[in-house]
């Protein structure tokens, strides 16, 4: 493999003063990504700046009732903290949902974010991909995709975004802070991934050099009764082929509010606007609960082979909406 | 270790009793060295590069540019390789692949065909320069997807007659009251040990010396010798522990790649498979496309049954996935048909792999048998026993033994089976629909030829020399036990040392043959050995060496039907809202002949069952149509079980001793996965009444295919 420099950062300025210095280097978090696509010469850096060990390893509480995630909590410690149990279980659930205690002891919330897509077009050099290589074509379209996107694609990529923890941070309106030479700045997760269009190696709005130093998740009750259920092809230790964050509050049988996003199913953990909408002030019964998903895979345009996440994304929401419902009412 | 006997096969000695490998404090500590990790002074590292066309000859290479880079050594290719010879059948019956006799043309067969070796001083230059090499091609068109109905498809032999044929079929059709005619299909699935392939070749005093990972050190040997023109004697090949072989470690092309730079440089080299070139050189089991057709009396009875099997091979090799060999051993009928037929495409050569035929087999007629009892109305284990013919329903030869029928019985009693509802769909537990299924396996009962040497040392210790392969079997353990009672004194007495050439010719670890071909030449040298000490002769300082040769026993041997026989249960749910599967409980009772060491002959079994879950719910290398090569070959593009998919599982056997072994060893390598999918696949069609003709059962499909409202039907 190609020879690299490797250098720590002592504190958040640095980090990004050293990125900065060379157009080549790239930020290492738990490297559980990163360190794979080198393997595979995806990704190629002459340098890798090690943020691991940055002071942003700390979940505090905000002003307002919220949690501030720091950028290098590893996803174990995110998993297990008492206030995002209490707080935000979906959360949690969508954590442990994800890879192996190993790779979860590794892996950085701020990497998480920035994880690239499984798609095998894209980690395989011989085979063209407008992610990986712009305009060289996409395989996936006319090859292999029954784990691909049937939400907010294009005809130049249909890859899927692997994040679990990423549909729980949607679905609770999550803000994702960085740092740059020009100081600080935020970003809505809702704004954070790039729609795909023809541009689809363009995958945030993260400016050039920028460093993510948390996620703040603001006050949300109607998350403390939340869920994540994923749905993979054996029983650990692979991507979601389908998965749905959903939080719910009833009253006198009557949605007051919803939340629900879905994972696997487009290159962004997918908020599922048009749901929420049919759900809030609706009966919380199985006719709403279908006619929410409905409404959200309306828009769904399925590839030949992987029509069945519409029909998996519509089961996930009516049997998750139906549990959290049957919660409420005890 | 233990030296308590038990009781089922009462005889004197540790055979029989559990004991833990005799290796296994050095494997968990590390201390254990595999081929990739052994040091050499010296050393240096080749790094194989693959085509990136799927068909068509190779224009150029540049290789001036690479030699530049740092510590690059040489560039190895058809331009410049050392011609070989692979006009020979070895010592398995067959030809060579010719994939392993690499840089031989410059034609690609193939992607992932190996082009070029760029070795240099550490594994991450030559890895660095492998991957900066520019290699230009003339593509040509590929044909890569199997179908039926494909012009070049023929019938085609290897290890067994390519068809077999007795009976008027149409006619045993016509005459029959219940007919099964069903297409099954299987996907190309590949062995994925966990130790990657590694080999080191270096010159010693005019003999070449190999440090390997595989499945038999003579057998390499050979190959290696004939494939270069050297004397056997003037190759030695070792191999002392290995990570998994399922048939994969044979030659291949590290090791022919390995010696041609050891060659040419004069140093040692080291050649060492990724992952993902194992998905392209270690060779896979092809897909194969099954039909079976039976005709049945209304009580179940088969007066018809036909079995065709379609697989893919190389352009350069022809291998057959004997997949219609299943009823020849397995179901008699007055008319019965079975042909495995070939068809070759532009994709790298299929190998051997745990079960070869019997796997995928196994799948279809068992998955047929079950259709069969369905439509009969007769439960799935009476069908299957009412059908047990008296001799071979090919070869009329009469059975060694054949106790499928005890391990029916004895597994339906501890599975429960008796109070299953036949009908599909009943059983629904939260948001799971759940069924049952059975089927029955069998794997060939055989032992090749080997010769041992016994030791008896001044010291009062025995050191057995056999040129074995322990891959992860438990083989050395098993011979300690066997060595020790043959010898008649304490297994702690014993060592016994493998995988050396040097030890002279044995059987592979293959087939299910390894550790009965090796018992059996180790008692006979243990069993002369005793006799020259009960003459009371001291014993000299180099001690007294007695060697065995079992040759002509084997030879002797009347020609029966051989087999080991068993009995798969599994109970599964599945989410119809999801698409997902799970194993809750699975059952394997067998009859394998003499067990010999029961934890790690459970271990085998155990591990072949898992395996078939991996088969039946999660196993499928899918080839790409555009580019001809595969996607996502690696572990996290295909699929194995994961600990969390496999349920509570056992594997049990009934006694069941080889009359004509001295042992009474049969095999258990490889019957643990026969039958095991097929067990899957009918509990699923059990749950929901929907059949799955096609592996894996994955969700997608599940949902594609879609459930029953109800499950299967009305509720009773």
């Amino acid at each position: 493999m190609r020879e690299f420099g490797y250098q720590r950062a002592d504190d958040v300025s640095g980090a990004v003063a050293l990125l900065a210095a060379d157009p080549d280097a790239r930020f290492l978090g738990g490297g559980t990504n990163l360190v794979d696509l080198m393997k595979t010469g995806v990704e190629r850096p002459a340098r890798l700046v090690d943020v691991r060990e940055l002071p942003l390893d700390a979940i505090e509480e905000t002003a307002d009732g919220g949690l501030r995630i720091g950028a290098t909590v590893t996803n174990s410690d995110l998993a297990a903290h008492p206030e995002v149990r209490r707080r935000y279980p979906a959360l949690t659930q969508a954590v442990l949902a994800g890879a192996s205690g190993q790779l979860r002891n590794m892996a950085t919330v701020g990497g998480n974010l920035l994880q690239r897509t499984r798609c095998g077009y894209f980690t395989d050099l011989s085979k063209p991909c407008n992610k990986r290589a712009p305009g060289s074509g996409c395989s996936a379209v006319t090859g292999e995709h029954h784990n691909h996107a049937v939400l907010g694609a294009s005809d130049h990529c249909v890859a899927v975004h692997p994040s679990d923890m990423g549909v729980a941070l949607a679905a609770f309106d999550a803000v994702v802070g960085y740092e740059t030479l020009d100081g600080p700045g935020e970003l809505p997760l809702a704004d954070f991934y790039l729609p795909v269009g023809d541009t689809p190696h363009r995958e945030t709005a993260l400016p050039p050099g920028a460093l993510i130093t948390g996620v703040t998740l603001p006050p949300a009750p109607v998350a403390a009764r939340s869920r994540y259920r994923k749905v993979r092809e054996r029983a650990s230790y692979a991507f979601a082929i389908g998965s749905v964050a959903a939080a719910l509050d009833v009253e006198a049988g009557v949605v007051r509010e919803a939340r629900l996003a879905f994972g696997a199913v487009a290159s962004r953990p997918w908020r599922a606007r048009a749901a929420e909408a049919v759900l809030t002030g609706a009966p919380a019964d199985g006719e709403t609960f279908a006619a929410a998903a409905d409404a959200e895979l309306a828009a769904a345009r399925p590839l030949p082979d992987n029509g069945y996440k519409v029909t998996l994304m519509r089961n996930l929401v009516v049997a998750v909406l139906t549990e959290l419902a049957e919660e409420t009412a005890r | 270790m233990t030296t308590a006997t038990t009781g089922r096969t009462a005889l004197r000695g540790v055979v029989g009793t559990s004991h833990t490998r005799v290796e296994g404090r050095d494997k968990v500590t590390g201390a254990a060295r595999y081929a990739g990790e052994i040091p050499f002074a010296d050393l240096a590292h080749g790094w194989l590069v693959l085509s990136t066309v799927t068909r068509g000859r190779v224009r150029s290479l540049d290789t001036e540019a690479v030699l530049a880079l740092p510590g690059v050594l040489a560039v190895l290719h058809h331009g410049n390789a050392p011609r070989v010879d692979t006009d020979y059948i070895g010592l398995l019956g067959i030809p060579p692949d010719p994939t392993a006799a690499v840089f031989q043309h410059d034609w690609v067969p193939h992607a992932g065909w190996p082009v070029a070796l760029v070795v240099a001083e550490t594994s991450e230059q030559a890895r660095e320069a492998a991957e900066a090499l520019v290699v230009t091609y003339d593509e040509e068109p590929h044909r890569t997807v199997l179908t039926t109905g494909h012009p070049d498809a023929h019938p085609a032999g290897g290890v067994m007659p390519g068809e077999t044929a007795k009976g008027d079929l149409a006619a045993g059709l016509a005459a029959s009251a219940v007919v099964v005619d069903e297409e099954y299909t299987t996907p190309e699935e590949h062995h994925s040990m966990m130790e990657p392939h590694a080999a080191t070749a270096m010159w010693d005093g005019g003999r070449l010396e190999v440090v390997d990972s595989n499945q038999g050190t003579t057998w390499i040997q050979s190959e290696l010798a004939q494939m270069f023109s050297l004397d056997a004697s003037a190759v030695r090949v070792r191999s002392e522990h290995i990570g998994g072989g399922f048939g994969s470690k044979g030659l291949r092309a590290h090791q022919v790649a390995a010696v041609m730079a050891a060659t040419e440089l004069q140093r040692p080299v080291r050649v060492v498979m990724t992952r993902r070139q194992m998905f392209t050189l270690a060779g896979y089991r092809s897909p194969t496309l099954q039909r079976v057709r039976l005709g049945a009396d209304a009580d179940g009875r088969l007066r018809a049954l036909e079995h065709r099997s379609l697989n893919q091979t190389s352009t350069v090799y022809e291998f057959v996935e004997p997949s219609a060999g299943v009823a020849r051993v397995m179901y008699d009928a007055d008319a019965h048909h079975t042909a495995n037929e070939v068809v070759p495409l532009d994709v790298p050569s299929p190998t051997f792999m745990r079960a070869p035929g019997e796997a995928p087999g196994s799948f279809a007629v068992e998955s047929a048998l079950d259709e069969l009892a369905e439509r009969c109305g007769v439960d799935p284990v009476e069908l299957r026993l009412r059908n047990e013919p008296e001799v071979g329903p090919v070869s009329g030869l009469p059975f060694s033994s054949r106790n499928l029928d005890a391990c029916f019985r004895e597994g339906a009693r501890r599975f429960g089976w008796a109070e299953r509802d036949p009908r599909p769909g009943r059983r629904r537990e939260g948001r799971w629909l759940l069924g049952t299924g059975t089927a029955a396996a069998s794997f060939h009962a055989g032992a090749g030829p080997s010769t041992a040497g016994v030791t008896a040392q001044a010291d009062g210790g025995f050191t057995v020399r056999i040129a074995a392969a322990d891959i992860g079997t438990g083989a050395r353990t098993a011979l300690t036990l066997v060595a020790a009672d043959a010898l008649e004194v304490a297994p702690d007495r014993v060592r016994v040392r493998i995988g050396d050439s040097d030890f002279g010719p044995a059987m592979i670890a293959g087939g299910s043959m390894g550790t009965r071909s090796w018992a059996w030449a180790i008692r006979e040298a243990a069993r002369e050995l005793r006799e020259r000490l009960a003459l009371g002769t001291p014993i000299p300082p180099e001690g007294i060496t007695v060697r065995s040769d079992t040759t002509e026993a084997l030879g002797a041997l009347a020609q029966k039907e051989r087999h080991s026989f068993g009995a798969q249960f599994a109970e599964v749910a599945v989410d119809p809202a999801t698409g997902e599967v799970r194993v809750r409980r699975m059952l394997g009772i067998f009859a394998a002949g003499r067990i010999v060491n029961p934890l790690t002959a459970r271990n085998q079994l155990v591990g072949g069952m898992v395996w078939g879950i991996s088969m039946a719910l999660h196993e499928e290398a899918v080839r790409d149509r555009t580019s001809g090569a595969l996607y996502a070959p690696d572990l996290a593009g295909y699929h194995v079980a994961t600990n969390a998919d496999v349920g509570d599982i056992q594997a049990d056997w009934v006694d069941d001793p080889d009359p004509d072994d001295p042992v009474g060893i049969k095999g258990v390598g490889e019957i643990g996965i026969v039958g095991a999918a097929a067990a899957v696949a009918n509990a699923v069609w059990h749950a929901t009444g929907v059949r799955h003709r096609s592996l894996p059962i994955r969700p997608d499909r599940i949902l594609s295919a879609g459930v029953p409202a109800s499950g299967g039907g009305p509720h009773a």
